[in-house]
């Protein structure tokens, strides 16, 4: 049953992703590919779950690579965006 | 569900995970406009932030060391590079951050099938968790090493397209030895043996990184730019395959979210350079070949 509903879930966000970006400025496709990279990195949800599960050495070793990465991506994206949105806001105000 | 949010009833955690799904959307859609852009990243920011957060504090960590140490070291790499890289050099480092998160969702689901085999046996791995799990590895690995070799070429390391013979016949191979290697872990043939390290996840990782270098390696540095919007989209897909282990309804969401909108600007972005997709990926010499998909938005 579970897998039903992660289904409808997974098939309603598709529809929603897809109808979310229409029209979109040239200028903004690189700070929209590093908005939602940010967003890709909610498996660090899942990374800390299993990181943190203590199911076995192992298991928490592989959590322990995929806590790293996903930060790196979840922090590092967010902040590049930042940066990158914040420059296009400047030129635009001159 | 000892953490220290211990007297809150069931619902809470996936009520939470609701509101940051909402976040995201709203922030997505902000994304798209000049003037929201920038408030559209803060609130995306703060979904985020909420449910790590409440992920954290929700679920007894065992090991809370370990996962702060995880964290802090994430953390403080994620931020060095964001503060350090020169404008110039930001696609690059997106490419990078990509494989990060294509690899990680790799790696969770591989964690959590030893773990499962390491509670339960390996007979208590469901259809189900296998399957998903093996579409994340294939998707996680290619998105991992092709994001890596996409960056390296964006930073100039070596921009021309390699080519080698019987190209396309030879990724087909390699796909074929990885969704093979995806179908003894889902059905159990033991053509393997399994073992407690679930042996064929790790077979099939291995060759979906082989294969995630072989499909970025014959494209040229100019095209680059959709090739990483590809596969930001396919760690997008990576997260949500890995919210199908898991059972996670917001790896559900955001993943998808982030798979489907990163399908839809990669195909904005092949028509705005008046080419396929397909002539983009496996066209080869980057050359532009005219399509009819050139119709005005």
């Amino acid at each position: 049953m579970a897998f039903v509903e992660n289904l409808t879930l997974f098939v309603l966000a598709g529809f929603l992703g897809y109808e979310l970006i229409t029209k979109i400025p040239a200028t903004l496709h690189t700070p929209l590919i590093s908005g939602t990279n940010a967003i890709s990195g909610i498996t660090l949800i899942g990374s800390v779950v299993v990181a943190g599960s203590g199911h076995s050495t192992l298991a928490s070793v592989l959590g322990f690579f995929a806590v790293v990465l996903a930060t790196v991506n979840v922090v590092g994206g967010y902040l590049v965006s930042h940066q990158m949105l914040r420059n296009f806001g400047r030129r635009r105000g001159e | 569900m000892a953490g220290l949010l211990d007297g809150l009833p069931q619902d809470t955690l996936p009520l939470v995970y609701l509101v940051s799904g909402v976040l995201f959307i709203v922030g997505l859609r902000k994304l798209t406009h000049p003037r929201t852009a920038e408030q559209g990243n803060l609130i995306s920011a703060t979904g985020m932030a909420l449910a790590v957060g409440v992920t954290v504090l929700w679920f007894e960590i065992l090991e809370p060391l370990v996962l702060g140490a995880a964290l802090l070291v994430g953390a403080g790499i994620g931020t060095w590079l964001a503060v350090s890289v020169e404008t110039t050099e930001m696609p690059q480092l997106i490419g990078v951050f990509n494989g990060f998160g294509g690899g990680a969702s790799a790696l969770v689901a591989g964690a959590e099938l030893v773990g499962q085999v390491g509670a339960l046996g390996a007979s208590g791995l469901s259809a189900t968790a296998t399957g998903a799990a093996a579409v994340t590895g294939l998707i996680g690995a290619v998105t991992f090493c092709g994001s890596l070799v996409a960056a390296g070429k964006l930073h100039g390391i070596y921009e021309n397209p390699i080519h080698y013979p019987a190209e396309n016949a030879i990724k087909v191979g390699v796909l074929s030895v990885a969704v093979s290697a995806g179908l003894v872990l889902v059905t159990r043939i033991d053509l393997v043996p399994m073992g407690e390290l679930v042996a064929p996840y790790w077979a099939l990782l291995a060759v979906a990184s082989v294969l995630g270098v072989l499909l970025v390696v014959p494209i040229g540095g100019a095209d680059m730019p959709v090739v990483i919007a590809l596969l930001n989209a396919f760690s997008g897909l990576a997260a949500a395959s890995t919210g199908f282990v898991l059972n996670n309804s917001v790896l559900i969401i955001a993943g998808t979210l982030v798979g489907a909108s990163g399908l839809i600007l990669t195909r904005i972005m092949c028509r705005s350079m008046n080419r396929s997709l397909v002539n983009v990926l496996f066209g080869g010499h980057g050359g532009p070949t005219a399509t009819s998909g050139a119709e005005a938005d």
